[in-house]
């Protein structure tokens, strides 16, 4: 199996153009996941009975196969980008709901009790405390769904969009190897990158982690 | 004044925290609720700031239904400094302590110097207004939890056992500091602790409490010791009831002569006055002086310890007023215990 480094050459444009709307996709998919997340996971974290009912959902659709997912929309958004991001969203659910309740968990009783009794209200209980206690958690879900998102965009293929997937089609069409290697290369360079940028995101947002004493 | 009237705490388990509390607590002193876990003071604490309602009953802090205001509102109008402080491990120490001010809409530079301010007094450094929770030791966690509580200027304190899980070296150092600041600053603080040295220490009045939340007593240090009103508080409050009377009366009331001449013994003095140390022919036993303030149970330790049974007075400065003798402690300390002995 050889490179073919003159087609590389010739489609860096084309290359760059797939690398980027993968990582859209991908990075949509994480950012809906988070604004679905965030509430659901206060109700379940403050009502206890519709937390297995709602973790429960999340798990039960990240079951469904992701071909299967997209099929099941192309009658609502039809082959369009939107169907990508929302088949990838329902996958980020089952670990961004879950981390963000257990981040929610993690916040010691103590802690909101004192700002309870200082005068902080529910609403600023859970913006300035809560949620930047449980960060550290939260952040692990957001890696984990971010890397699988880049990982999975290429299913969308299928429906004709896929970033960076539409090179293993190519490939494989026309039993020509460089496009697929520079593919995988260029998904696994997507997933490192992105992960790096979030582990100094939350370096950025959790000062107090920073120094142990 | 905190004012407690026929007050009821029922939780919904069926358990009475507290029954049937009247209770009153005078403005700029140290109430301090005291009793064995369970005994429903820590409900008590929490209901002031409604952190806990009440079942049936009402409570008035500063003549107002504390019920008839709003919860966030009256909360931020009362200090709270809870076991292990309590602090916001996110937020830095100044910004911990800027807590109230800020949620009271001060504007963070005002709040931020405000809690500048409040490191000085309750003794931090400027430095240690930069760090996080978890890089302070136990103590200096504690004394944050107190500058956050003091930082709006609230005219009442409630303190949870707030000194329960430092070391008992570090706990006198803070309770030394919570009266130093007391006389400062005149609030009316509600104390809670199981420990009934730390009662008698820091409380202008003590509220003792039994299980099943019922008051038993409530009155002063000295008033207590001398005349328990029965067999539970005479047993909580111990053996050395006597001794730890002796820890409230001072010196000042012992009277004093000159140190003795010519004896075996004499009473050696520097240049400015100071003694130094009890000294015979062949011995030198050092000397600690003691001043009007120190407590009678010190002089009676001092004068078992003094080989003349004297003990060294001296002011302020620490020069010699002049002697009391053991036959002197004596004699008041036994007022003191006749006192607690009628009582039982």
């Amino acid at each position: 199996m050889t490179i073919d480094w003159s087609w590389i050459g010739d489609h860096t444009d084309d290359l760059t153009t797939l690398t980027v709307s993968h990582l859209q996709a991908a990075l949509s998919a994480v950012f809906f996941g988070v604004l679905i997340s965030l509430p659901l996971a206060v109700v379940a974290h403050r009502i206890r009975p519709l937390r297995g009912f709602l973790l429960g959902v999340s798990n039960i659709l990240f079951t469904i196969p992701s071909i299967a997912i997209f099929v099941l929309l192309l009658p609502i958004s039809g082959l369009t980008r939107t169907t990508t991001v929302i088949g990838l969203t329902v996958y980020t659910l089952v670990v961004l709901l879950r981390n963000t309740v257990e981040g929610l968990d993690s916040v010691p009783a103590k802690t909101k009790e004192a700002a309870k009794a200082m005068g902080t209200r529910p609403l600023r209980t859970l913006l300035t405390v809560e949620f930047p206690l449980a960060l550290p958690v939260i952040m692990a879900g957001v890696r984990i769904a971010t890397v699988m998102s880049i990982s999975l965009v290429s299913v969308a293929t299928y429906i004709g969009d896929g970033g960076l997937g539409q090179l293993f089609t190519d490939g494989f069409q026309r039993d020509f190897p460089t496009p697929v290697i520079a593919g995988v290369v260029l998904t696994i360079l997507l997933a490192v990158v992105a992960d790096a940028a979030l582990v100094a995101l939350q370096y950025v947002l959790t000062p107090w982690k920073r120094r142990r004493a | 004044m905190i004012q407690f009237d026929a007050v009821h705490k029922r939780f919904p388990n069926g358990t009475t925290a507290v029954h049937d509390l009247s209770l009153e607590i005078p403005e700029g002193g140290v109430t301090v609720l005291v009793g064995s876990s369970g005994c429903g003071k820590t409900t008590t604490l929490r209901m002031i700031n409604r952190m806990v309602e009440p079942t049936s009953g009402t409570i008035e802090v500063g003549g107002k239904d504390i019920t008839r205001q709003d919860a966030a509102e009256l909360r931020r109008s009362i200090g709270y400094v809870i076991q292990q402080a309590g602090l916001f491990p996110h937020r830095t120490v100044l910004d911990n302590i800027a807590t109230v001010p800020l949620l009271l809409g001060h504007g963070r530079r005002k709040a931020r110097s405000r809690a500048a301010e409040l490191l000085e007094t309750v003794g931090l450094t400027a430095e240690a207004g930069k760090r996080y929770p978890h890089q302070l030791s136990g103590g200096q966690q504690q004394r944050v939890g107190v500058a956050r509580a003091l930082a709006a200027d609230p005219p009442v304190l409630l303190m949870d056992e707030p000194f329960g899980a430092v070391d008992p070296v570090v706990r006198t150092q803070l309770q030394d500091e919570l009266l130093r600041l007391q006389k400062e600053l005149n609030k009316t603080i509600v104390f809670v602790t199981h420990d009934v040295d730390e009662a008698v220490r820091l409380g202008d009045q003590i509220a003792i409490f039994r299980t099943g939340g019922h008051l038993v007593q409530c009155a002063s240090p000295a008033e207590l010791l001398a005349r328990p009103a029965d067999d539970f508080v005479a047993d909580f409050l111990g053996a050395e009831r006597g001794l730890k009377l002796l820890s409230l009366r001072t010196l000042a009331e012992v009277p004093q002569g000159p140190a003795p001449e010519g004896g075996t013994w004499s009473l050696v003095l520097d240049a400015a006055h100071k003694p130094l140390h009890w000294a015979s022919p062949d011995a030198e036993i050092p000397v600690r002086p003691l001043t009007d303030n120190d407590s009678l149970l010190s002089a009676l330790n001092e004068s078992i310890a003094s080989p003349t049974g004297l003990i060294a007075r001296v002011d302020a400065a620490g020069v010699l007023t002049g002697v009391s003798s053991r036959d002197d402690i004596h004699t008041h300390a036994g007022q003191a215990h006749s006192e607690a002995r009628v009582a039982a």
